[in-house]
């Protein structure tokens, strides 16, 4: 070694030297957790969404009816208290909640997953609604006059359209939970900001440290907005397509 | 599509005292007739006379309020199993085409076959091009609905119809949303389906159809059957004086 750094970007690359490690496990585990979360809380959020829209006048029977209340409430209280506090109180209340009630030490990276997946949860049903409520109405009864019952209709029709565009918001909120799994260091989840802890305390230069973490969070999200703008692109479809059995064969039309 | 080969004498449909409220408004007062095989029913009348929700009260995508539809002399209930079962084999073409925007020409055909009927996906191919192909859209399987002009997409909703091999088609206002030189095509394929023996009730503005390829049109009013007959009776010997009205505006205009 030439001696102790001197100067910023000695210093950053002095850190960088020390803890790429470090910082690229960090990485990782802020990528998995964000990525894991938000998937599942999508899932989470299209049936929340779907239970929001439905009025469960389908249900055959008064003894589905009343179930289907009660989940309707359920679904209603969770939406509330998730979308009304912030991540890093329901952090803390869900893992040292489930500690002290059950006395099961729920492992940090499971907690964290939980949490993101019903925080996503929450805000995305609210997302899933509004995009369910957006299709035209004509959609709906074109599938009602073939006689096809709510389900096949959700899946093959009203959601496929639904997805494409509420998509941008996906995209967002993934770019969001990125950003957002830092507060999982208070569960100590060792993700990039739980290691820029770490590695900034050690040689005490928080500017340098966490100039670097900043670096990385702003490629990841600018990388992922780019990303996902490709993926949104390619969803629209072609504007053309190919006449079957024209003269000229695969000629394309445009409309 | 119907397979009696003579004109039966059960009705498949049957309208009894049908009402409609939407809050204080009564739309369909008291409604009964009766829709046998090979009928090709036209609706006419003004705006607001009742007639396409007439339509929608009979496949229950609005639920009467009071009266029954029966069909083969079997009451509709209005829970799902009941109504899904008689939609499958009741058929409806909309004014705004309804095609499924995520869907290509031939996905939208084989939707019915393969999420209602549960078939296979060869046949559910075979069949939809081969009603494609009768309302000759059979070369536009590959493009998605907003790619196509007004007439196209009517021709690919009355082919996602037929796919099902309905008993009865339901026709509401199919023309009415199309530019001018649009209805011609789409009133050619039903034409077809008239000819062909297909049971259908089409409500429509269309006074030439109605008056020359139905077989029995029927005159509303207010939420009335005004007068019923054949073409021939309501065309050119209408009893009633707001039918006479009403025509009048046809036969100058």
């Amino acid at each position: 070694m030439s001696g102790t750094p001197n100067n910023f970007f000695s210093w950053i690359i002095f850190l960088l030297q020390q803890y790429h490690g470090l910082y690229f496990s960090g990485l990782i585990t802020t990528l998995e957790t964000s990525l894991l979360g938000t998937v599942l809380g999508c899932v989470l959020g299209f049936a929340v969404g779907v239970v929001q829209c439905s009025s469960g006048e389908d249900e055959t029977t008064p003894a589905k009816k009343t179930l289907f209340s009660l989940l309707r409430g359920i679904v209603k209280v969770y939406v509330t208290v998730f979308r009304g506090t912030p991540m890093i109180v329901q952090a803390m209340v869900i893992f040292y909640g489930i500690s002290e009630a059950f006395g099961v030490n729920m492992p940090a990276f499971q907690a964290a997953i939980l949490i993101i997946t019903l925080n996503t949860g929450a805000y995305m049903s609210e997302t899933v609604r509004g995009g369910i409520q957006s299709i035209d109405k004509g959609q709906t009864e074109g599938a009602l006059a073939l006689g096809m019952n709510r389900f096949p209709m959700m899946m093959h029709i009203i959601l496929p359209q639904t997805m494409r565009v509420i998509f941008p918001q996906i995209g967002n909120t993934f770019v969001g939970n990125i950003k957002d799994t830092s507060v999982l260091n208070v569960i100590s989840v060792t993700e990039l900001f739980y290691i820029t802890n770490v590695a900034a305390g050690t040689y005490f230069r928080m500017f340098e440290a966490y100039t670097i973490t900043a670096m990385i969070y702003l490629t990841l999200t600018l990388a992922f907005n780019l990303l996902f703008r490709i993926i949104e692109v390619t969803m629209a479809g072609r504007e053309s397509y190919t006449v079957v059995g024209s003269v000229e064969p695969g000629v394309e039309v445009t409309a | 599509m119907s397979d009696t080969g003579t004109t039966g004498t059960r009705p498949i449909i049957r309208v009894q005292n049908l009402k409609k409220r939407f809050g204080d408004h009564l739309v369909l007062k008291n409604i009964s007739f009766d829709l046998y095989p090979r009928d090709a029913v036209t609706i006419i009348g003004s705006s607001g006379s009742g007639k396409s929700t007439l339509l929608r009260c009979i496949n229950h995508l609005e639920t009467p309020t009071a009266g029954a539809v029966l069909y083969h002399n079997e009451e509709i209930k209005p829970d799902i199993h009941s109504v899904n079962a008689f939609r499958s084999h009741v058929g409806m073409v909309f004014q705004s085409f309804n095609l499924f925007d995520n869907m290509t020409v031939l996905e939208n055909c084989m939707a019915g076959v393969l999420y209602v009927q549960h078939k296979s996906r060869e046949y559910a191919k075979e069949i939809s091009l081969k009603y494609l192909q009768k309302v000759g859209m059979d070369p536009y399987i590959n493009a998605k609905p907003r790619q196509l002009s007004g007439g196209m997409k009517q021709r690919v909703a009355i082919a996602r119809a037929l796919v099902m091999e309905p008993e009865v088609l339901l026709f509401d206002e199919p023309t009415s949303a199309l530019d001018p030189e649009m209805v011609g095509e789409v009133l050619d394929v039903m034409k077809q389906l008239v000819s062909d023996g297909l049971t259908m009730i089409v409500v429509t503005h269309e006074m030439a159809f109605a008056r020359d390829v139905s077989t029995r049109t029927i005159f509303m009013d207010d939420g009335y059957i005004a007068e019923e007959g054949t073409p021939d009776q309501i065309f050119n010997h209408p009893q009633n004086k707001r039918t006479q009205d009403f025509l009048s505006r046809f036969r100058n205009g």
